[in-house]
């Protein structure tokens, strides 16, 4: 649910990454932490265990810039990603404006990729949300590795909304902003329709 | 599918005399209107040093945890969270189970006073946020970005 402040002129919109346990969405939030300046975005949060994996979510405010004299704010975050946690994904994905989901192409996490799209779709349900009609884009992370399925064969058991789609590498960045920029414009054109 | 929160002029002023009026009351060091989505509405008190955006976010997070165990408990919500520190403390009332109200004060204040001063400003703001639906609701949806363009949203990347 998207926040309009006709007083201070702003637009805040909530941008979730979900996807399977270790498939790189604290990685994604933390390479558009380290290359955006330091005016567009606030402090990155990561509520992590002691091994480093999100516990209740990472949060990265950003900036990006004015649209028809507001300003908009888009807040990422992140879901814990492991299957024990989703009470806590149920959560975050409260007044979620747009969702990207992050799979891990390695071909032995392809079930893990389809059980947490599955459970995307049920716990948007759970809140009120149509998966078919929130703005979601596809991400296929860690191209880089060897054992992963094909792009297409990613596509084809995962992308059955026909959703934009990315190949990415997001320790290096590849991938990353193309896909956040294409999530942005989602929700911006959803707002523009004004149909939720 | 959830609407839009809005926020106009009219009740935004309203809400920020509410957040200033009770930082002075209750004698706080900081108050913030926060909406359940973790989205800052408003605030009073000396938030210079303080990391807004954030602690907006993590409140919210806090209250949605909270309200997420209260239904394991089968209770309809726990409004209220006090943490103790030190030197400052937070006091966290969810009003109108639609924005969060957050106290900061340290040993000027105490926990009875802000008890009190919070109760009594709960009622205000949940005025305020019931006369904000009805504008919402007589004004329709109509947003800002209905006239956008997608030339509008390109420009926001090329930079």
């Amino acid at each position: 649910m998207s926040f309009i402040n006709y007083s201070s002129r702003e637009i805040n919109c909530k941008i979730v990454y979900y996807g399977p346990g270790l498939c790189g969405k604290t990685t994604n939030l933390q390479f558009i932490y380290n290359k955006t300046s330091p005016t567009a975005k606030g402090k990155m949060i990561s509520l992590a265990t002691e091994t480093e994996r999100t516990l209740f979510f990472d949060f990265l405010p950003l900036s990006l810039g004015e649209i028809r004299g507001f300003k908009t704010r888009f807040h990422l975050y992140t879901v814990p990603g492991q299957v024990f946690y989703d009470a806590s994904r149920k959560l975050i994905l409260k007044g979620v404006d747009g969702v990207v989901f992050v799979a891990d192409s390695q071909a032995m996490r392809m079930e893990a990729n389809e059980e947490s799209l599955d459970n995307l779709r049920d716990n948007l349900k759970e809140q009120a949300y149509d998966i078919e009609k929130v703005p979601l884009v596809m991400q296929y992370n860690k191209r880089d590795l060897p054992d992963v399925a094909s792009p297409e064969d990613l596509s084809r058991r995962l992308n059955y909304l026909r959703r934009p789609e990315f190949n990415a590498v997001a320790t290096t960045g590849e991938g990353v902003f193309d896909t956040l920029k294409e999530i942005a414009k989602g929700v911006l054109q959803e707002l523009k329709r004004g149909t939720r | 599918m959830v609407a839009h929160m809005v926020m106009y002029d009219e009740e935004s002023r309203r809400i920020e005399e509410i957040c200033h009026k009770l930082n002075r009351d209750a004698n706080a060091r900081v108050v913030f209107v926060i909406d359940k989505n973790g989205q800052l509405i408003a605030s009073a008190g000396q938030t210079e040093a303080l990391d807004s955006t954030s602690m907006a976010s993590l409140v919210a997070g806090e209250i949605a945890a909270t309200g997420g165990l209260a239904k394991l408990m089968g209770e309809k919500e726990f409004s209220t969270l006090f943490h103790e520190g030190t030197k400052d403390n937070l006091h966290i009332s969810l009003v109108a189970d639609r924005v969060i109200l957050v106290v900061i004060f340290d040993s000027r204040s105490s926990l009875g006073l802000v008890r009190l001063r919070v109760k009594k400003c709960a009622e205000q703001l949940n005025q305020v946020i019931e006369d904000l639906g009805k504008r919402s609701q007589s004004q329709g949806h109509q947003t800002p970005f209905s006239e956008i363009t997608d030339e509008d949203i390109d420009n926001l990347f090329s930079v």
